[in-house]
């Protein structure tokens, strides 16, 4: 199959002060298009630098990043990014928030059309009504989903997720999930999702990539079998559980904690 | 503006204004220790007309030594804020400049161009106060979250369109707050050249000449006309906060 992002073989070092600082060794990455990866690790292992390379942000000290086949040597406006801290600027409402990226990469929509299309993405993630409001007048999870809006809305065909979720609470995450497939229904995308919660990752992606401790490499992959539209009944069930527990010990192994090849 | 607004402010002068007659009288001070508001007013009367001309003076000194100050501090702001080796090498030599003691330079820059004496009045009210201006677009620039800057990054933004959409509006709170220390800055400097420098114009001349002429009530007249410029130039800065900034305030 034809994968819209291709990591091969990628090195990279941070210069430090005290020294390069290996970040990446051996990293390994396939999206097939449509596809949805999540990628789990230690703490600083170098899930975020992985994104980086995927935006173009960074070019990698060796090996290659591809997409749609391109080596990546530049930012490329096909693109959404969405982080931990949602970053809405306070001096716009929320619609302007939400079409900040038309206003620099080029677009056919006009500039109506462009504004509709910001209107039913929030309204997609439950945020109607809330067009002509600021970011300080929303509640976290209510500025994250504002935030997916702002990382969609030039039709982008890679979709970064830097722990999106990370800092909410574990309900509004979990609404948050939901609305995550909604919006994977209605706007499909190719998607890159780090995150630290093993259960959101076998919820949203259908593959999970496990990094080894600093410097990464690919460590384990695992798919998620698709059985059709996930609810949140899905993670009590036995294979729900197999799945985790594989993944929770492919992380004690990243993290030095457990010796590989015993399962758990 | 709510009516609100306008009559505290203005009933607290007005209670200032008759504590201060009522501090005079009962400690029947005479007019060189201490005017009272009332001794005040003859002043205004005979000198209205110079009030007038020399508080225009200094005014627009004032402004435009301020504007000076806010295009030279943006544009150093600039540099040091997106340049880590250009804020290294730049901060200690504008920390030294500016804990000099203006009064000791106000006589220097008098004699350097004397005889210019806009020029050199102007000189001052910037040099006083483009240090605030410049500090906070720096410190404001440097400190946006590297997240910002990544979402237009990774769209393929410029570095200016960067500066245009996120960092300087990011940074407007920081810049307005640090011109209202400025304004007042400037204000104080051109001040202090108007009363040093010789055949000088403006209200601290016309300080200088009730202290040559012992006129004890036109000296307090002037810092009075002093203290309400320098108001009305602060509330200018607390308006243009508004239009530009006003989405910083939650207090609405
Ligand atoms: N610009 C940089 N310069 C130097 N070192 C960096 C830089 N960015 C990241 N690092 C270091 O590289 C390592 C990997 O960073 P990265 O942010 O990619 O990790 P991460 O897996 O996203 O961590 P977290 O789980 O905390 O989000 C960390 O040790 C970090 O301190
Ligand atoms: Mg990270």
């Amino acid at each position: 199959m034809e994968n819209l992002i291709d990591i091969k073989a990628v090195r990279h070092s941070y210069r430090t002060a005290s020294g390069p600082l290996p970040v990446l060794d051996g990293l390994e990455l396939s999206v097939p298009e449509g596809g949805f990866v999540a990628v789990v690790g230690p703490s600083g292992c170098g899930k975020s630098t992985l994104t980086r390379l995927v935006a173009g942000l960074l070019i990698p000290d060796e090996g290659e990043v591809r997409v749609h086949g391109t080596r990546i040597t530049a930012p490329r406006s096909n693109v959404g990014m969405a982080f931990q801290n949602p970053v809405l600027l306070e001096w716009r409402t929320i619609l302007q928030n939400v079409l900040l990226p038309l206003e620099i990469v080029p677009t056919k929509l006009t500039k109506a059309q462009g504004e509709a299309r910001a209107r039913k993405l929030l309204a997609l993630v439950g945020l109607e009504g809330f067009e002509g409001k600021r970011p300080s007048e929303l509640s976290g999870g209510m500025k994250q989903r504002a935030s997916l809006c702002r990382a969609l809305i030039h039709s982008p065909e890679v979709l970064i997720l830097d722990e999106p979720f990370g800092a909410l609470d574990a309900f509004t995450r979990e609404d948050l999930w939901q609305i995550m497939h909604r919006v994977k229904a209605e706007e499909p995308f190719t998607g890159v999702l780090i995150t630290h919660d093993l259960r959101e990752s076998i919820f949203l992606a259908n593959q999970v990539v496990v990094l080894s401790g600093r410097p990464a490499k690919t460590q384990f992959v695992l798919d998620i079998p698709d059985t059709g539209p996930r609810t949140l009944d899905h993670l009590y069930t036995p294979e729900a559980a197999t799945m985790l527990n594989t993944l929770r010990h492919q992380i004690e192994v990243a993290q030095g904690r457990a010796p590989a090849g015993a399962a758990a | 503006m709510k009516a609100r607004q306008v009559y505290v402010p203005l009933i607290a002068v007005v209670v200032f204004l008759a504590l201060w007659e009522a501090l005079v009288w009962v400690m029947g001070w005479p007019n060189y220790k201490m005017a009272s508001p009332s001794d005040l007013v003859p002043a205004y009367e005979k000198y209205w007309s110079l009030f007038l001309v020399m508080g225009w003076q200094t005014l627009w000194r004032t402004v435009v030594g301020l504007l000076l100050a806010v295009v030279f501090g943006i544009m150093l702001g600039m540099v040091m804020g997106f340049s880590r080796t250009m804020r290294d090498a730049l901060y200690p030599l504008l920390v030294g400049f500016n804990a000099v003691p203006k009064a000791t330079v106000v006589p220097i820059v008098a004699l350097m161009f004397v005889g210019a004496h806009d020029f050199n009045t102007v000189l001052i009210a910037f040099i006083i106060s483009f240090f605030p201006i410049a500090v906070s677009v720096s410190i404001g620039l440097s400190t946006l979250e590297p997240e910002y800057r990544d979402i237009l990054r990774s769209l393929g933004a410029s570095q200016s369109t960067i500066f245009w959409k996120i960092a300087l509006p990011k940074t407007l709170p920081e810049f307005f707050g640090a011109l209202k220390v400025s304004v007042t800055l400037a204000f104080i400097g051109t001040n202090l050249m108007e009363i040093v420098s010789p055949h000088g114009r403006g209200l601290g001349a016309l300080f200088d000449s009730g202290k040559t002429n012992s006129d004890y009530p036109l000296m307090f007249a002037v810092l009075i006309a002093l203290a309400f410029l320098g108001i009305v130039l602060y509330y200018v800065v607390v308006a243009l906060e508004k239009v530009f900034a006003g989405w910083a305030d939650r207090s609405v």
